[in-house]
């Protein structure tokens, strides 16, 4: 009897049980979303459809379309909104021009030794604080920065990219680039190498292999892949504040000012439907190609 | 195989998006021994100074053990949750499964700034206040899905019938579980909990929305660099950061290359 | 569904509650003495209101830790005495514009100035004034105060401007950069208010839809003009610092950092005079370490404590007994912050004030703060 620790007969009775087996495991963590984070995120958008008294600054519990009106109709939050979604999709291609070439030689042309080595240095960065990484950013973009002494030293103009939506689209791309790469390298390793040679086989060459066969089965880690840039561009706030000029406020920073200084959360929670409506319909799309079995 | 000019461009390429990735950590590098105390290039000068003054400040340990442990014990509940998330969607089939990867998915899918605010009126609601185990809680729920998507890829590529031979030869669930499952998975258990880690490590959006007075490092290097008195005791200390992990990380990715399913 | 409904409303009531712009000055609950330190102080400040050089000597000797949280606008420092519903934060350095939200929003309660021994030093205006007073109550105590300086790099300007007109220039396209900060209408409506007398501006805080619309003209064509917004202190120094950025809206202490770096930068109060700020030290209403926050508002208006932050700063002290102690740790800096003749210097600043609707003369056809508020974002696109 001793030897049957209070595990194994758990377990036993689990597999014999597979419905108690099931909620013991999806109970914890369904429960941790549940309570905390979808309730949150259900009150958050119940009042974006209320208001806040101009005058007295308390929140009228009325239904009303007025803070969604207000964003249709205001030409400046239209133009945050559409620069967040833009900017977002700008950098979004970008990761994946830049990401595809190399995942690819990571997980095909590199041996083990260096494809541990290459991995281990794109996710490097993430340890390097976001913060200082962005900071380093203004000192390259400057206009008497690195950059610029770099081009003048081979007797190139310099650019005048500094704290401009330039600067914002390459420090987003840079950020980001890992959260690209690390799927796409999943998804192009997994290729199996008799596919790719039957392809040549066929009379294929090397770009219509690419085009037929490694694109299409690369395609759900180039999509998880997206979801990541996307959404970390589309939510980031302090980028746009720490390398962006004038006329480079995001979604988020709007919201943010509306909850900590109008105090105005039904308008904050408003907005924020924007990014939130836009993510929705990305997973909806990503989850059709099949981007959450390579995330 | 590629062919071999095509293999040199990919090279060169690779090679290029190392120096892009790698050309703001050496100047984080270089100016964390910066004479002065704001930034310009050409460095002005080259002093040790700062490395004297960040191993002297007390904020800086305080924020670092709070990072390391808010991270650690994040990156614990996301492993138990997201491998049991993970085991529930492989094993069973139920009404909602579809669901569970939605949802699960929706902390790091939907920008940051929501995450944080539905959290914070959360916190607020609860009566608890904002505190170490609110920063704790908001960095778990965006952790849950690295381990939950390296376990459950790992999962599905492990053939079931070597659990079912396990069975077969007489072993039960938690022996089946502990000698053939969770060795097969092990890397991938290891590989998200380092890349939960690392994101708890970082996250600032988040946190401003559920830290109270407390500060994890992300928010004391952003308290310490917008004065732009301290920049270079801040590259002092990510520098240290990045020195330190780099060995471990390396060597624990090597491991799980060697041993990858 | 109807629970999820009810769980909703009470959750919302609670995010509501969290601080309504205007909810209620908090009633005064003054300690009858201050005893024995909590071990800590959480504090909210300004970028360089809390250096090591005056906050390790007071840990050391009261035994309250300092936590210390910087904010880089009058806004965060609102939403920062507010997160969390309140009480994570005992103390905050307020400016003028911030000061009457706080109150209003019962976020900051009245301190006895009993226990500040400093206090009868102080300077007469600055004792209870009405950012931060309300009919003799104190709701903050006064600290440092200074102006808002147009700041140049003297090397790539030949003449030194004396106007705000500077700002507005063609000839500074992309050069310039001003804070980023709704309290900026107030920059361009004190300069409105000399240069276009007609507008009847005569307060740059009070100003009628009309007024509003005329200085949010005046800042959208400067906005081509400006080549960043600055959010932190870091921002505007290294904007200098690297070229980017030859002329702006400052505060002395960058001129103070730029100067120490080897940039050669100037500033100066520009002839339509300046906007500025009078920052007071407040208290939670939902403070948990009351006698420690005390003993810091008595500790930081010390002559000593005042002086040291004064050049670090750059700007006056409200203590007059600090001018000693600032000559003796930098000749000549009482007379350069103007200690030596506060009372008058005082006169010339347009402190930072929060914009109401409720004008002065108690009609209610001003523009509040979250009108500004727009119009900013609506300048800055």
């Amino acid at each position: 009897m001793s030897s049957i620790t209070l595990p194994r007969r758990l377990s036993t009775a689990l597999w014999r049980a597979p419905r108690l087996a099931l909620a013991a495991t999806l109970l914890p963590p369904l429960a941790w979303f549940l309570l905390i984070y979808l309730a949150a995120l259900a009150v958050l958008f119940i009042a974006a459809f209320w208001s806040v008294d101009a005058f007295t600054g308390e929140i009228d519990r009325t239904w009303t379309l007025e803070n969604f009106a207000r964003i249709v109709q205001s030409p400046i939050y239209r133009a945050i909104a559409l620069r967040t979604i833009g900017m977002a999709a700008a950098v979004t291609v970008t990761d994946a021009l830049i990401a595809f070439p190399f995942a690819f030689f990571m997980a095909r042309v590199a041996g083990p030794t260096l494809r541990v080595t290459l991995f281990t240095l794109v996710l490097l960065p993430l340890w390097s604080s976001y913060l200082a990484r962005v900071y380093a950013w203004r000192l390259i973009l400057a206009h008497d920065g690195a950059l610029n002494w770099a081009l003048n030293g081979v007797g190139l103009p310099s650019l005048e990219i500094g704290y401009s939506r330039w600067a914002m689209w390459i420090v987003f791309s840079y950020i980001w680039l890992p959260f690209m790469i690390t799927p796409l390298f999943a998804a192009l390793e997994r290729i199996p190498q008799s596919l790719l040679e039957a392809s040549g086989d066929l009379g294929a060459r090397g770009w219509r292999t690419l085009v037929r066969v490694i694109l299409p089965l690369s395609l759900p880690g180039l999509v998880a892949g997206s979801i990541f840039t996307f959404s970390l561009t589309l939510g980031d706030y302090i980028t746009p504040v720490l390398v962006g000029g004038p006329g480079s406020d995001f979604i988020g920073n709007v919201v943010y000012a509306n909850v900590g200084i109008a105090n105005n959360v039904p308008f904050a929670a408003a907005y924020a439907s924007v990014p939130l409506v836009v993510m929705m319909l990305y997973l909806a799309l990503a989850k059709r190609i099949g981007a959450f079995e390579s995330m | 195989m590629p062919s071999s000019p095509a293999r040199f461009l990919l090279g060169l390429w690779a090679l290029l998006v190392l120096v892009f990735l790698f050309a703001p950590v050496a100047v984080i590098a270089l100016y964390a021994f910066n004479a002065s105390n704001v930034q310009s290039w050409p460095i002005p000068g080259f002093s040790l100074r700062w490395f004297g003054t960040a191993w002297s400040n007390r904020e800086i340990r305080a924020a670092l053990a709070l990072s390391l442990e808010a991270g650690l014990i994040a990156t614990t509940v996301a492993v138990v949750l997201g491998t049991a998330a993970a085991f529930a969607v492989n094993r069973f089939r139920f009404v909602g499964r579809e669901a569970v990867s939605f949802t699960v998915v929706l902390p790091i899918a939907l920008p940051g700034i929501i995450t944080g605010m539905a959290l914070n009126s959360f916190f607020v609601l609860a009566g608890t206040g904002l505190s170490f185990w609110t920063i704790v809680i908001g960095h778990a729920t965006f952790c849950i899905v690295v381990v939950y998507n390296n376990v459950l890829a790992r999962l599905r590529r492990m053939p079931a019938s070597l659990a079912e031979a396990s069975m077969d030869l007489g072993a039960d669930g938690w022996r089946t579980f502990r000698l053939v499952t969770l060795p097969l998975m092990s890397t991938a258990l290891v590989a998200g909990a380092i890349l939960a880690f690392a994101l708890s490590f970082d996250e600032v959006i988040v946190t401003t929305f559920t830290a109270g007075a407390q500060n994890t490092l992300p928010l004391w290097i952003f308290g310490a660099i917008r004065l732009g008195q301290r920049l270079p005791e801040v590259n002092v200390v990510v520098l240290l950061v990045t020195a330190v992990t780099f060995v471990p990380v390396l060597l624990a990715y090597r491991l799980m290359g060697r041993s990858g399913v | 569904m109807k629970r999820m409904v009810r769980v909703g409303t009470v959750m919302l009531s609670l995010v509501a509650a969290a601080g309504p712009l205007w909810a209620a000055p908090a009633e005064p609950a003054y300690p009858k003495e201050i005893g024995k330190g909590e071990g800590a102080l959480n504090i909210v400040a300004w970028e360089g209101y809390a250096q090591d050089d005056w906050v390790k000597p007071f840990e050391a000797e009261t035994g309250c830790q300092v936590n210390k949280k910087y904010a880089g606008s009058s806004d965060e420092m609102v939403a920062l005495m507010r997160s969390g519903g309140g009480g994570e934060y005992d103390l905050v350095s307020a400016s003028g514009d911030a000061t009457l939200r706080l109150i209003y929003g019962g976020d900051v309660q009245p301190i006895d100035t009993r226990f500040i021994p400093d206090f009868a030093d102080f300077v007469e205006d600055l004792k209870a004034p009405p950012h931060n007073s309300l009919k003799g109550v104190h709701y903050g105590l006064s600290y440092e105060w200074g102006p808002n300086v147009l700041l140049w790099n003297t090397a790539k300007l030949k003449a030194a401007p004396t106007s705000w007109s500077a700002l507005y220039d063609p000839a500074y396209k992309g050069l310039v950069s001003v804070p980023d900060n709704p309290i900026q209408i107030a920059d361009a409506a004190l300069y409105l208010s000399k240069t276009k007398p007609d507008l009847g501006i005569t307060d740059p805080y009070e100003l009628t839809p009309a007024q509003l619309d005329a200085a949010a003209a005046l800042l959208k064509g400067q906005q081509p003009l400006v080549k960043k917004y600055w959010a932190l202190a870091s921002d505007q120094v290294e904007l200098f610092k690297n070229g980017d950025s030859v002329i702006g809206a400052a505060w002395p202490y960058m001129t103070n950092t730029l100067k120490d770096a080897g940039t050669p930068v100037a500033d100066t109060v520009p002839t339509e005079g300046a906007t500025g700020w009078a920052d007071s030290w407040m208290l939670s209403s939902k403070t948990s370490h009351p006698n420690c926050a005390y003993k810091f508002m008595a500790y930081v208006s010390t002559p000593k404590v005042q002086a040291q932050q004064a050049i670090y700063f750059g700007e006056t002290p409200v203590n007059t007994k600090a001018c000693a102690p600032m000559d003796a740790q930098q000749a000549g800096s009482c007379a350069k912050y103007h200690l030596d003749d506060a009372a008058t210097y005082l006169k010339s600043i347009r402190f930072w004030k929060t914009p109401l609707q409720q004008c002065a003369d108690g009609s209610k056809t001003c523009t509040s703060y979250t009108d500004w508020q727009q119009k900013w974002q609506e300048i800055k696109g």
